[in-house]
């Protein structure tokens, strides 16, 4: 079961993402943004950071980069496809999840723990969880306001305090088949107890289980 | 030709720029303000003689890449 960990031009969080599935006993190979065949691959995580200079707007140039095909194609085969932070904004650009993430409303870049609650478990991300669940990870961006004018999205967690403004207080969304995920904090930086919180663990555990092979 | 581009933010999408804006001209004793919204704007030079087709194709390059159709609408201006 392997999974593709996407670095474009500007990721910086490929080698967290990376680590977090390794210690969780998963397959991360790191997959530069100009490959086009991913049919090894059982799923696909595009990490943190600023692509292309979140240059135009967050993820615009990323979207269009040649992985993004496979991207596309493994979230029409239901196959599991995870954007975290600038990953999320990614997919947005993308059309893979609905809406589209706007500076925070207090225009404050936002980098701490936050509390999330789960509200949906039907996501390759929340499976693991259970309905309520309280999670604490690290929230680390300006972008983070999600809005749907769509109304379309599927919360999968929620901030228990919403701190930039996002559409129902949404810090992970779904699409409807519940297999492609944004989620706004960052779970791999929540996998020890000694940086601050082991919380994540449960959320990229159900990413793992969700993989069937290729 | 020279293509000018402006992208805006559709009305019902909130700007936190522009309301931070607008609060600094309250303070600033410019009450009379009643609306700041930021958007961008591209200019483009562009091969092409005829002005209908490049204002079709930058349009198509706005759908496609220069406006997110979830938030924003965007005008193209042609000039020679």
């Amino acid at each position: 079961m392997r999974i593709a960990v996407v670095v474009f031009p500007g990721t910086n969080c490929e080698m967290d993402v990376a680590h977090a599935i390794t210690s969780l006993g998963g397959d991360a190979e790191l997959i530069w943004h100009r490959e086009n065949d991913l049919s090894d691959f059982d799923g696909v995580v595009l990490p943190g950071g600023f692509a292309h200079g979140d240059y135009l707007r967050t993820g615009a140039i990323a979207r269009f980069s040649p992985v993004m095909g496979e991207v596309e194609r493994m979230a029409g085969d239901g196959k599991p496809v995870l954007g975290i932070c600038n990953g999320f904004q990614i997919l947005c650009e993308a059309g893979l999840l609905p809406g589209a993430l706007i500076a925070n409303r207090d225009l404050a870049f936002i980098c701490r723990f936050v509390d999330l609650e789960v509200t949906d478990t039907d996501t390759v991300l929340t499976r693991s969880a259970e309905l309520g669940q309280r999670i604490r990870i690290p929230l680390n961006s300006y972008e983070g306001n999600w809005v749907d004018p769509s109304n379309t999205g599927r919360v999968a967690m929620r901030y228990v305090d919403d701190p930039n403004g996002s559409q129902q207080g949404a810090a992970a969304v779904a699409n409807a088949g519940g297999n492609v995920v944004g989620v706004m904090p960052h779970p791999e930086r929540g996998i020890d107890e000694l940086l601050g919180s082991g919380d994540g663990r449960a959320l990229l555990e159900g990413f793992l289980d969700s993989l069937v092979p290729a | 030709m020279k293509v000018t581009v402006e992208i805006t933010r559709r009305p019902e999408i909130a700007d936190p720029q522009g309301t931070t804006i607008q609060r600094a001209l309250h303070d600033l004793g410019h009450n009379e303000v009643m609306s700041v919204r930021v958007d961008r704007v591209i200019h483009l030079e562009v091969e092409g003689e005829d002005p209908n087709r490049v204002q079709a194709r930058v349009e198509e390059m706005c759908r496609q890449v220069l406006a997110n159709p979830v938030l924003e609408d965007f005008t193209v201006a042609v000039s020679e």
